[in-house]
């Protein structure tokens, strides 16, 4: 056969499958999802694949599924002039085909309950009616629900979960490192009381369906966090659970306590169970990873040893090594995965930058087992990882929301390049 | 005791016109070659002590938390805004069309020379090519009390 009549086959079956696949849109796969051969690039436990699902989708924070199986994510910066993307899968091969965008706000949080979709900027918390379509209608209007919340171009974000007796919960990270006189400047004293807390470093209460709240309207549901990014409502034992970024700076500011390592790994992220009233500690308090042990922090008097009144503030119920970033808080409750993962939690972790000069490190999917008590039975381990690519010292993918499938898949975004994965357990 | 002149003089020769002359040649080429490397070695000392935990240590900072010290405007550009970020810290600006929702802190307790050497070293480093910081201009900067 001559190159020309081989190329002229070749390119006449090429043609012949892209034709093919242009009117097969709305055709159900015959297979379903199937996991890409490498995972997608992740590595995952055995048993477990993984599917690279949507890509360059923009910089996806929380994402959220609809019952219908429609993603909705929401972007910190516009794309196309819109904040929030809705994905959908017409042919069911488990891969997003269609992409709308809505809404002309960046922010980071997402959730969907009983009718309406909930989306945040850094100030407001917005709903929108979702219509007998089960979709957010064209061109629809959000309703502002909350309003005036701190953006002080620090820990800005408000990330949000909502519980069953229709409430929300926003987190309002505190605009500090640790409440300093003056911020992040070495010696500066840390201030007693720490005037931020009235407005910040806490996670607040509002109602879903009233308009216009603010801080007068809402409750502060708990206060002594500097910074949540996951936050969920546990329905297993109804309780809120929360994530935390603890401070930075303890080798920079105090070389003579903390060696270089020991400042990359202090303080630890913790994971706290929160009810009404809870006072984590920040700003006096930090739970020492190396000591395992809440103490008070050098600006407030502490030398490593003193713990002054922490013993009294709420303890955390998991402790990670420091700077890792948890971003995202899921309790999984689908029933695909294997027992073990049953109301426990998948915590994304968005990686460090302030561990320098030593290696950088997170960049993970983590899972912490839970009991029936709605606390920890094992110790947590890495679920997904390897998102952080060849160089550490620059990810190329990096976690940042969680999401449950309606088949008890689990979705995982990353706000980088805007890829987001689903992962499945074959029995 | 005798006089004895030669020797004063070659005394002398050696006392006064020896340093005047090695002053002299430092004064012409420290601010070019070894001033510039000099300035800049001190510079990567104060750099590693005080930014590098946040901009990492090849300037490259850290994505949407602390910007790139490579090529911006900020670090390339007049000097005397420059010296403005380092004393008074900066919050809310866009650098190169990238939010960073960090704060950098003030560093006015930095001396002035440790302000020029800072800024000369990243002025020279990380792919960047520009002219030096000196203490004057820092001092020139720096509010009057
Ligand atoms: C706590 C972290 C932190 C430390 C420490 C820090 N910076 Fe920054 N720096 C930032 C952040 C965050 C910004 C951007 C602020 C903004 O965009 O509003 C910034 C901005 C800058 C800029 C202007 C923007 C650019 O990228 O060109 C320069 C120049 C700079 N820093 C130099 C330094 C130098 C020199 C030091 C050490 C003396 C230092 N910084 C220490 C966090 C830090």
């Amino acid at each position: 056969m001559s190159i020309f009549r081989q190329s002229f086959y070749c390119l006449m079956a090429c043609l012949l499958t892209l034709s093919a696949c242009a009117g097969d849109t709305t055709k159900v796969a015959t297979n379903g999802p199937v996991p890409d051969p490498d995972n997608g690039g992740i590595k995952l436990p055995a048993g477990f694949g993984g599917q690279i699902v949507a890509d360059k989708v923009g910089r996806v924070r929380h994402i959220f599924v609809n019952s219908n199986g429609d993603l909705y994510a929401k972007l910190e910066k516009l794309k196309d002039g819109k904040g929030i993307v809705r994905l959908r899968d017409k042919n069911g091969d488990g891969k997003f085909d269609e992409t709308v965008g809505f809404g002309n706000f960046i922010g980071t949080g997402m959730a969907i309950k009983n009718g309406y979709l909930y989306a945040s900027s850094n100030t407001e918390v917005f709903r929108y009616k979702l219509n007998e379509k089960n979709e957010v209608p064209d061109g629809a209007q959000p309703e502002k629900i909350i309003t005036g919340l701190w953006d002080h171009h620090q820990h800005e974000a408000k990330p949000f979960t909502l519980d069953n007796d229709g409430n929300i919960y926003v987190t309002i990270g505190a605009p500090s490192n640790c409440c300093q006189v003056q911020d992040r400047v070495k010696g500066s004293p840390g201030q007693s009381p720490c005037p931020i807390l009235d407005s910040a470093g806490g996670v607040w209460q509002f109602k879903v369906d009233k308009p216009n709240q603010s801080y007068a309207e809402g409750v502060r549901y708990a206060t002594g966090l500097r910074n949540v990014m996951g936050l969920d409502w546990n329905t297993a034992v109804n309780s809120l659970y929360v994530t935390q970024h603890g401070r930075d700076q303890l080798f920079q500011f105090y070389p003579e306590m903390y060696s270089q390592k020991e400042g990359a790994e202090n303080p630890s992220e913790e994971m706290f169970k929160v009810k009404l009233g809870s006072d984590c500690g920040w700003p006096y308090c930090y739970y020492d990873y190396t000591k395992k042990q809440k103490v008070l922090n050098p600006e407030y008097g502490g030398d490593r040893t003193k713990a002054g009144d922490c013993g009294s503030k709420e303890q955390s119920i998991v402790q990670f090594p420091g700077h890792l970033a948890p971003n995202d808080l899921l309790f999984y409750t689908g029933d695909m995965f294997p027992e073990k993962y049953k109301n426990g939690a998948f915590i994304a972790f968005h990686g460090s930058w302030n561990r320098a000069p030593e290696p950088q490190a997170g960049y993970f999917v983590v899972f912490v087992p839970f009991g029936k008590d709605g606390m920890p039975s094992g110790n947590w381990e890495v679920f997904a990882d390897g998102f952080a690519g060849a160089d550490i010292n620059k990810a190329t993918y990096r976690p940042c929301g969680l999401a449950q499938g309606t088949d008890g898949s689990l979705y995982i975004s990353d706000d980088n390049q805007g890829r987001i994965w689903r992962i499945t357990y074959k029995k | 005791m005798r006089f004895a002149p030669t020797a004063i003089n070659m005394k002398i020769i050696s006392a006064i016109i020896f340093p005047l002359l090695c002053l002299f040649i430092c004064a012409f080429t420290l601010p070019q070659q070894s001033g510039l490397k000099a300035s800049k070695d001190r510079g990567k000392i104060v750099y590693d002590t005080y930014c590098l935990a946040c901009h990492m240590q090849d300037g490259g900072g850290a994505p949407r938390m602390n910007p790139p010290l490579i090529k911006t405007k900020f670090v390339l550009g007049d000097k005397k805004k420059l010296i403005g970020i380092v004393m008074n810290g900066l919050s809310g600006v866009e650098v190169e069309g990238e939010d960073y929702s960090n704060v950098m802190a003030p560093h006015n307790f930095l001396t002035d020379q440790q302000i020029a050497d800072v800024l000369t070293y990243v002025r020279n480093s990380f792919g960047n090519k520009a002219s030096a910081v000196t203490v004057a201009e820092v001092k020139a900067a720096r509010p009057k009390k």
